[in-house]
């Protein structure tokens, strides 16, 4: 099987490596770049825990593979905010207890940060709590931590179309 | 589980794909790569271990979506949350949007197809059962050139359709809705995003206050979605309400015969394709009077 040279940009620096055509983009970003925040539980698309986004959509890299990342920009959990600090997201998880033993976290995180992105370019997104839930229904969370999770999206979603709000009056 | 070694093949244009398909010794080494939501968790638990994996994801010009009078023609690499999001489909053809709606979760249809789907044929899955019950139909381009395929034709079994080993899927043209027409897709399935237990796609057509033309799909309750023909022809020519939809859902129940398995019962299957082919036949019936 021979192997191919892909050029990707991972949370905004290019990184190019050799990989074959079976790696999945999981693999890629957790062996071959060490990003190990990006969790793999069920590898076949089901859990969630692997999601990244992938040109701004999220995606399960489990699902992908690496060579379809090849002249792409991929985010991992580990590009949303500067080392040592939280992303807003990450913020209103933290502070509702969103976690239990933490696993699937980085899924839920960056199925939330795409929705926030939405909420703040002032694009649809889930607003009730039951539209939350069938935002989050693509992940699981073994522990059943769901409560505090939804607390937490809600939380983040509603100060990020606070802030959408606010920006399109201030453009008026 | 990581997919098995494989030859990787990135063709750029269709032709090329299908000569590398008919190139190999056997093209049933091959498969076909297009978002990948349905093959990939089939090569991570090596389920499926090809030779070869023919990748679409690089071919251009297949993706587009794009509206003939009465026909709405939706490129094989067209993702699922583009289509769903689509102004052009959800005016020709609602029900796509709807059943689209259904189909795993954003991130897999962030990635997933609608030919992808469609090719793979699973029983359970929305877009077949769409298919089939629009009478959408499948062009696929092979060594001989292009051919299209009635989806009453396309689902000959288990995840097998009338595709040949060395054809590409490569657009699905669905006929626009017209005046007095309408649809709903419904489903039960355990968690949103799930396969379905099983499914109902309908679509209805009145003239005046009567069905003069009414489609039933049923997924997940057999080898292929199953078109309910009895129920439909029953329908034809009655006035929309309570006693024809109950007699339509008796109809449907009764001709099938669906297998049990750890998700469901066959005989649960059996009752809640019944019960779902009302509710859809009420709300399609619905839709169509507001689109007269």
């Amino acid at each position: 099987m021979s192997h191919r040279e892909i050029t990707v940009t991972v949370n905004g620096a290019v990184r190019t490596a050799t990989v074959e055509p079976r790696r999945t983009l999981a693999d890629f970003l957790r062996q071959d770049l060490g990003l190990t925040a990006t969790h793999l539980g069920c590898e076949h698309g089901v859990c969630g825990a692997c999601t990244v986004l992938l040109d701004g959509d999220t995606v399960r890299s489990c699902l992908a593979l690496a060579v379809h990342a090849d002249g792409h920009e991929v985010t991992t959990v580990e590009g949303i905010a500067e080392p040592g600090e939280m992303h807003p997201v990450q913020s209103a998880l933290w502070e509702s207890g969103a976690f239990q033993c933490g696993f699937c976290t980085p899924g839920f995180v960056m199925t939330i940060y795409g929705l926030e992105q939405d909420a703040r370019a002032g694009r649809p997104c889930p607003r009730s709590r039951t539209e939350i839930r069938e935002e989050l229904s693509g992940n699981i969370c073994r522990c059943s931590g769901y409560q505090a999770i939804v607390d937490g999206a809600e939380a983040a979603l509603t100060a990020a179309t606070a802030t959408a709000t606010t920006t399109t009056e201030g453009a008026r | 589980m990581k997919p098995a070694p494989f030859e990787y093949w990135a063709p750029t244009s269709v032709d090329e794909a299908v000569k590398i398909l008919s190139g190999l010794d056997d093209p049933g080494d091959a498969k076909v790569m297009a978002g990948g939501q349905s093959l990939m968790p089939l090569l991570n638990l090596r389920l499926s271990q090809p030779l070869h994996v023919v990748d679409l994801n690089a071919v251009g010009g297949m993706s587009d979506i794009s509206r003939d009078g009465s026909t709405l023609t939706i490129g094989a690499l067209c993702r699922q949350r583009t289509a769903e999001r689509s102004a052009d489909v959800a005016a020709a053809v609602p029900l796509v949007v709807e059943a689209l709606g259904l189909v795993g979760h954003p991130a897999i249809r962030n990635r997933g197809t609608i030919g992808g789907s469609i090719a793979h044929a699973d029983p359970a899955a929305e877009m077949p059962a769409v298919a089939l019950c629009l009478d959408a139909r499948m062009v696929a381009q092979g060594p001989g050139g292009e051919r299209t395929v009635a989806a009453s034709d396309f689902f000959d079994g288990f995840l097998s359709t009338a595709l040949s080993e060395d054809e590409v899927l490569t657009a699905v043209r669905f006929p626009v809705d017209g005046p007095g027409c309408g649809a709903a897709f419904v489903e039960v399935a355990r968690r949103h995003g799930d396969f379905a237990m099983a499914g109902v796609a309908a679509h209805v057509r009145l003239e005046g206050d009567v069905i003069a033309e009414a489609r039933i799909a049923v997924s997940g309750v057999g080898l292929t979605p199953v078109r309910a023909t009895g129920a439909e022809a029953g329908l034809r020519g009655a006035a929309p309400g309570d006693d024809a939809f109950a007699a339509a859902a008796a109809a449907t129940s009764a001709a099938l015969h669906p297998a049990t398995d750890v998700h469901a019962s066959g005989a649960y299957r059996k009752h809640v394709a019944g019960v779902l082919v009302r509710r859809a036949l009420g709300t399609a019936t619905d839709r169509a009077r507001g689109n007269r």
